[in-house]
């Protein structure tokens, strides 16, 4: 049985699908002739040309959840529609906040395992195998499903380039919320925006992040000025997000973003397998460490051994007087 | 209120780790430990059983060797008791057999609220605890960096890609809570004079009456088909710096054209 339909479920903000969202669409075309988006939300309809852009033939829209979080509906709503026999070979999920509530939901409801953390797919036959980054990226596992499908797949950001095939926009095809019951009682009361000003983290082109070596919160300061003096983003480790430095949403690596940008520059930071598998796909890597056996210098590009606290004000003046 | 608490025992993640070659699942050898991730939950779980004025904390865990170090040290820190889950047959099992499996345990406990991590420190799928919401039949909020708990409903604030959401949901209900969501107590002393003659409750799958043969690697649907090393990146140039280290970054940066 080869495989012939793919669904990915969309996220979408404000009328724009999510930038996971346009990879896992790209990634599905080659995986599988018909490729069907699942989406929910206000704006579903606005967002039907672009999903089509990136393949999706049709858009499942569950439509506004209100005040809901989307795990639950999604999924019921998702595994009503298997059971109405349209039964897709493969189902690609966002490893984001609620795609992991959405699958974790669909798999007891389907009675399917997930295959997660997902970073390279190929369609081999009758076979889907999915690649997966183990002990920090240092060795990659090929994994197959060998039960029935669907087979549900939870696939990290950044683990494919999006590219638009020019397809027509899909057919919005409304698709009914289920009533979960008890499950379904959990509720936004409020949502709360961190303002950040540049680039986004994961899709600036140069990311400059900070670690424990800057020694204090204040010395965070300077990460930020260096990232705006470079049109990037500022990023940071876990150990400086844990000592409340910066938001969670600073954190690159395994437990935070996937980022490649053209350059990203790690200062003060160790280099912990947890903290590479987050960055090793930049195209380049600057770092500066003051421990020459630092691991981070055995994915840098170019290595400065010495105190950020001595070169960092150095580099923004000299880049402050070029600008 | 009852607090259940999923605590996952796994190889200290400092040591070297390594697949084997047969099984292609991770070498669990040696002293199990608790999960760093965990004791956040454990932490906010006697917190929470604390201010609602009575009630435990019970935890939960599953381990195909009958290990409870990792157990001592979550009961050290204030648990009252502990579930475990241990079986030969659990060997290799995914994440929803996982879950299956603490369901029926944690149904015992007829918990008002259980806490797990985000995910775990080993196989971190995440996926695990909403599937035991399903499994328990509970609402589930995740990513948890705040949880209250008031006339029968907790209320968390769960992390988003642009903030944090407020997010209230009735309880008996499963909430997983992300690292900082509270600052881990060491266990005391006496805290580890205590844990010695606290509960451990253990049992096998055929007690929680599940089939032994619907578990583990039989039960799994998943299977690894290789595992090879990553083509690696090189490293590059080191420069210790002299005072004029920055230079060769803004050639660097020159070369890149970024300035
Ligand atoms: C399950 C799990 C998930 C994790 N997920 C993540 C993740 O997503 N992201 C992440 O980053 N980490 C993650 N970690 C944590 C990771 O293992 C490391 O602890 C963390 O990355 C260390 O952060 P750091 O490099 O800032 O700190 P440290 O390891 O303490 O390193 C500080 C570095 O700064 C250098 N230094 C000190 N002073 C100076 C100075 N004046 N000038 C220059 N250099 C100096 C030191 O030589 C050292 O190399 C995870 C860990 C686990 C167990
Ligand atoms: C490298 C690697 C990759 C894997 N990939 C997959 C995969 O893609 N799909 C899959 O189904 N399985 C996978 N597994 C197996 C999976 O890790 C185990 O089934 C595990 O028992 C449960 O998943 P988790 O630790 O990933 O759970 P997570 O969902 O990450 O765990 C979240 C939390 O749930 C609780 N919890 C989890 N397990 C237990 C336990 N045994 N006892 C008590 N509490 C627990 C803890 O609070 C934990 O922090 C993988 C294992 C490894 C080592």
């Amino acid at each position: 049985m080869s495989i012939e339909k793919v669904w990915v479920v969309a996220e979408v903000n404000d009328g724009v699908p999510t930038t996971t969202t346009l990879e896992l669409l790209t990634e599905a075309r080659s995986i599988a002739t018909t490729v069907e988006a699942i989406s929910w939300g206000p704006s579903t309809a606005a967002a039907a040309g672009v999903l089509g852009e990136y393949g999706a033939s049709v858009v499942h829209d569950i439509g506004d959840l209100g005040d809901a979080l989307p795990g639950v509906p999604v999924a019921a709503a998702m595994a009503e529609l298997v059971a109405s026999e349209d039964v897709p070979d493969v189902i690609l999920v966002p490893a984001s906040y609620d795609g992991r509530d959405v699958a974790g939901r669909l798999s007891v409801r389907l009675d399917r395992s997930v295959i997660t953390n997902v970073v390279g797919l190929t369609a081999d036959g009758d076979e889907v195998r999915s690649e997966h980054g183990i002990f920090g990226g240092a060795q990659v596992v090929t994994a197959r499903f060998t039960g029935e499908r669907p087979w549900i797949f939870v696939v990290r950001a950044k683990s494919f380039a999006a590219e638009s095939s020019g397809g027509a926009p899909a057919q919005v095809v409304e698709l009914a919320r289920v009533d979960a019951g008890a499950v379904d009682t959990a509720r936004v009361v409020s949502r709360h925006v961190e303002e950040r000003s540049g680039p986004k983290l994961d899709e600036a082109a140069v990311v400059v992040s900070g670690g424990r070596g800057l020694g204090s919160k204040d010395n965070y300061a300077m990460i930020e000025e260096l990232a705006k003096l470079l049109g990037g983003a500022p990023g940071a480790s876990r150990a400086i997000v844990d000592a409340g430095w910066v938001p969670y949403a600073y954190q690159v690596g395994q437990t935070g973003k996937t980022v490649k940008p053209t350059l990203y520059m790690a200062c003060g930071i160790s280099g912990a397998t947890q903290h590479l598998v987050g960055m090793k796909g930049a195209k380049n890597i600057i770092a500066i460490n003051k421990d020459q056996d630092a691991p981070i210098f055995s994915v840098a590009d170019l290595g400065i051994v010495g105190d950020v606290l001595k070169v960092l004000p150095k580099l923004i003046e000299a880049l402050r007087a070029r600008s | 209120m009852n607090v259940v608490v999923c605590v996952k025992q796994i190889p200290d993640p400092a040591a070297p780790q390594a697949l084997d070659p047969a099984t292609h699942t991770l070498v669990r050898e040696g002293k199990l430990i608790l999960d760093d991730s965990d004791a956040y939950g454990v932490e906010m779980g006697l917190q929470l059983a604390e201010q609602s004025g009575g009630g435990d904390v019970t935890l939960v865990s599953m381990a195909p060797g009958g290990e409870t170090s990792g157990l001592r040290t979550a009961l050290a820190m204030g648990a009252a008791k502990a579930i475990l889950v241990s079986d030969a047959a659990l060997k290799g099992s995914d994440a929803l057999c996982t879950a299956k499996v603490l369901a029926k345990a944690i149904e015992r406990a007829e918990p008002d609220l259980v806490l797990a991590a985000t995910e775990s420190t080993d196989g971190y799928t995440g996926t695990m605890p909403v599937q035991l919401a399903e499994l328990l039949g509970m609402p589930s909020v995740t990513f948890a960096k705040k949880v209250s708990v008031a006339s029968g409903n907790v209320s968390v604030e769960r992390q988003t890609e642009a903030g944090y959401d407020e997010v209230v949901c009735p309880l008996p209900a499963v909430v997983t809570v992300t690292a900082g969501v509270v600052e881990p107590r060491y266990p005391s002393f006496k805290g580890i004079m205590a844990a010695k003659s606290k509960p451990i409750e253990q049992l096998t799958v055929s007690e929680l009456g599940l089939d032994p043969a619907g578990v583990g690697a039989n039960g799994a649907s998943q299977e690894v088909v290789s595992v090879v090393a990553a083509d690696d990146r090189k490293a590059g140039e080191i420069v210790v710096d002299d005072g004029e280290g920055y230079a060769r970054v803004v050639d660097f940066l020159d070369q890149l054209k970024l300035i």
